[in-house]
């Protein structure tokens, strides 16, 4: 048997033994997960179980190294290991921007203090992030933020405010983009700090949208005093630190690759497509799979760890897109019952509520057109304006 | 996964790239076109395709092909795209080929070992009507001493107008039965057709045509499991080809906008052209990669590869015409001259695209 054929064998049979029956059953909602944090309250003993046997075994962030709290695996191990726990319908152990965000960027660019600080806690699911990025006036055109970062000796003194930042109300630690000088180019000047949101000064307001639910704050900042030692990395040469995350971000966002087929979602609904509405989903099927396989592609052809670059905006553009095209036939065939917001039978609409946050997949980390945009500089490298 | 090349795969790529960028680029359709050649391709380099091994790439090295299998062909048909290299390629060494090589009987021996030195060409007659629909063959062969006759007509016989034998499709009384056929066989009334990728094909009518027991390809009645292995791999292959042309006028088009000034402006410093280029740059990304899969699907499985071929040639039908259209637009008036080549892309993924089955077509396939 070779290596990778043993370490199959053995996540099989760990996951098999491990994995309670109550976390094989696929989530209703995105409420259904677990997102850690100090304050987290677990749905259930079944769910706590979960977490605590895979953060043990350093799988709820498999590839990163063991003294972080990851696993080590290689790229070929991790990807057994999801393959063997979607074969078993697992649900995450964990869902987590410090996971999927902040420590890729910690990892390249944090001290070692900093990565013993945070990132096992992140992987025991014990601390809970959030993204403080766009600014009222700083959406698409990020590079303009504004949040005002002062060097008052001993701490940093921050003022200004965020918006759509994810889970703000929820979150234990924010990792934010603030300005620490603004007298030359705006991509320049900018600092990537952390805190913890019971600072002081710190607030939330969620936003209520169009989905009637409420994902996203807008977060204030009065003369919240951060320590030194929380800034990542140089001074005023944050925009590195940002590209490479909203690069992480993109790939993430785009990432269908565990979608349900649109066909599997319709059958699910027990509607018999007319001949108009099957060709629209064979239409996207054929997508769903050149899109997927392209991933895979893309993946293989990035050496290993490399990242994906200019590409992942393809993947987030294309990937955003064909999820609102999906959520489309989606509404088109369920017709009537999908338009149901508030029932029992509709789980208080969650397809018309699902339907609705989509829109904004084009729009959160980069806009559609935001990426057609770095696609056509650095990949078509067709002239700037 | 045969999502990526392998060394070998990539060496015949780039081998295919230089033969055909030097043998038959461009200008040899136009002038092929211009000089209104009776055979619509150069027996020339037909011949030297036959020395590089592209003739025989399907064939068995038993009957002096080179079995190099049909992510292979799809390799050496993106190239000819690329250029639009016009040759009996798709007729002969792939829908032929692969026909002959499934019944794997005596004629296969004799003409197989012809296919690969190019001395012979051969065609497939499948469909009759104005659209791709093998699954309504009206043309039969009747028992007729011991052997058939065969009555009825047949359509879009790519190549048709010159190959000497003919692959036709008919109904007996046991099923769909694949017969060989030489055209000058009497009965046999063919008209070439010049189709507007100045590309050639045949309209055959069939009047008792006689034909004996031995030229039966396969076995009576079982000729729809050769068939259907056989158009999925002219699909395939088409798709391939397609992605080569639209690649192509892809680069042509992203060229020139670096080079057109209006308003004082390099064009492409215009954002509402960015955009257009950057998602056809994404579809033809998902393009290839559909090709990709399905040509592997093809190597590993003939029999199991039918939907994937059909995903392949249904989204590279969508997308080798935009790219077609995007590259026309782009262009301005210039695209619409018959000075540049761009029209001649156009031209040609049209074509491509309604032989053996456009996207409505597959997409229904794939629904059944």
């Amino acid at each position: 048997m070779s290596d990778l054929e043993q370490f199959r064998a053995e996540t099989c049979a760990w996951l098999g033994a491990n994995c309670p029956e109550e976390m094989r059953t696929p989530m209703k909602r995105e409420t259904d997960g677990c997102w850690g944090g100090r304050n987290w309250v677990f749905q259930s003993e079944a769910q706590k179980l979960w977490l605590e046997r895979m953060a043990a075994k350093g799988w709820t962030a498999p590839s990163w190294p063991k003294q972080y709290g990851g696993a080590g695996l290689s790229r070929a191990e991790d990807k057994i290991l999801k393959q063997e726990m979607k074969r078993i319908n697992a649900r995450p152990p964990l869902l987590s921007f410090g996971i999927w965000m902040l420590g890729p960027a910690l990892l390249k660019f944090g001290t070692e203090a900093q990565k013993m600080r945070f990132l096992p806690e992140i992987c025991r699911g014990e601390i809970r992030w959030c993204q403080g990025y766009s600014e009222p006036n700083a959406g698409s055109d990020l590079a303009s933020l504004a949040t005002k970062c002062e060097d008052k000796g001993d701490h940093f003194l921050v003022n200004g405010s965020k918006v759509w930042t994810s889970y703000a109300d929820e979150a234990d630690w924010i990792f934010c983009l603030v300005r620490t000088d603004n007298t030359g180019k705006k991509h320049h000047g900018i600092s990537f700090i952390l805190f913890d949101m019971e600072t002081e000064g710190v607030s939330t307001k969620p936003i209520k949208l169009i989905s009637g639910r409420s994902p996203f704050c807008e977060t204030f900042f009065e003369n919240v005093k951060v320590p030194k030692e929380n800034l990542v990395g140089e001074r005023d040469k944050g925009w590195t630190i940002a590209k490479y995350l909203l690069t992480h971000e993109r790939e993430m966002i785009g990432d269908s690759g565990n979608l349900k087929p649109v066909a599997q979602m319709v059958a699910e609904l027990g509607i018999i497509p007319d001949a108009a509405l099957q060709a629209k989903i064979t239409e996207l099927t054929i997508d769903e799979w050149a899109f997927s396989q392209t991933m895979s592609r893309m993946l293989a052809e990035a050496k290993a760890g490399a990242s994906l670059g200019a590409k992942s905006s393809m993947l987030k553009y294309y990937g955003t897109e064909l999820n609102k095209r999906r959520y489309e036939v989606m509404m088109d065939a369920a017709g009537y019952d999908g338009l149901e917001w508030e029932s029992e039978r509709s789980n208080d609409g969650e397809l018309a509520r699902l339907w609705l946050r989509t829109k904004g997949n084009s729009i959160e980390g980069g806009t559609s057109e935001i990426q057609l945009n770095i696609i056509a500089k650095h990949i078509l490298e067709l002239p700037g304006t | 996964m045969g999502l990526l090349l392998t060394e070998d795969e990539k060496m015949l790529q780039e081998s295919a790239a230089g033969f055909f960028a030097d043998k038959a680029p461009v200008s040899q359709i136009r002038a092929l076109r211009d000089d209104r050649d009776a055979t619509g391709y150069s027996k020339e380099l037909w011949l030297e395709m036959s020395e590089m091994g592209f003739t025989g790439v399907l064939v068995d090295a038993e009957n002096g092909g080179f079995d190099m299998g049909f992510m292979a062909a799809g390799l050496i048909a993106e190239q000819m795209g690329k250029n639009l290299s016009a040759s009996p390629f798709l007729s002969s060494s792939v829908l032929a080929a692969t026909a002959l090589k499934m019944a794997g009987d005596k004629q296969a021996a004799k003409l197989l070992p012809e296919i690969v030195s190019g001395k012979m060409v051969m065609a497939l007659a499948v469909d009759e009507g104005g659209k791709h629909n093998p699954d309504a063959i009206q043309m039969t062969a009747s028992p007729s001493g011991n052997g058939f006759k065969l009555n009825g007509k047949k359509s879009m016989v790519v190549d048709g107008h010159m190959a000497d034998q003919i692959i036709v499709v008919a109904q007996t009384d046991d099923g769909l039965t694949l017969f060989v056929v030489p055209t000058d066989a009497k009965g046999l009334d063919t008209e070439r057709t010049i189709m507007v990728d100045s590309r050639n094909a045949a309209r055959m009518v069939f009047e008792d045509v006689e034909v004996t027991g031995e030229q039966v390809l396969g076995e009576v009645g079982k000729g729809a499991d050769i068939l259907n292995t056989v158009l999925n791999a002219g699909r395939a292959v088409l798709a391939a080809e397609m992605l080569g042309a639209a690649s192509q006028v892809f680069q042509t088009t992203n060229d020139y906008l670096k080079e057109r000034k209006q308003f004082g402006k390099i064009i492409g410093e215009f954002q509402a052209l960015q955009h257009r280029m950057a998602h056809l740059y994404c579809e033809l990304e998902l393009a290839r990669t559909s090709v990709l899969t399905a040509l592997t699907a093809l190597d590993k499985n003939p029999k199991s590869a039918g939907p994937f071929v059909s995903m392949a040639k249904a989204k590279l039908g969508s997308v080798a015409k935009l790219a077609a259209l995007e590259s026309v637009q782009l262009h301005g008036g210039m695209g619409m001259t018959d000075e540049l080549d761009i029209g001649l892309y156009l031209k040609r993924i049209r074509v491509a695209q309604e032989l053996l089955g456009d996207a409505d077509y597959h997409i229904a396939q794939i629904t059944k």
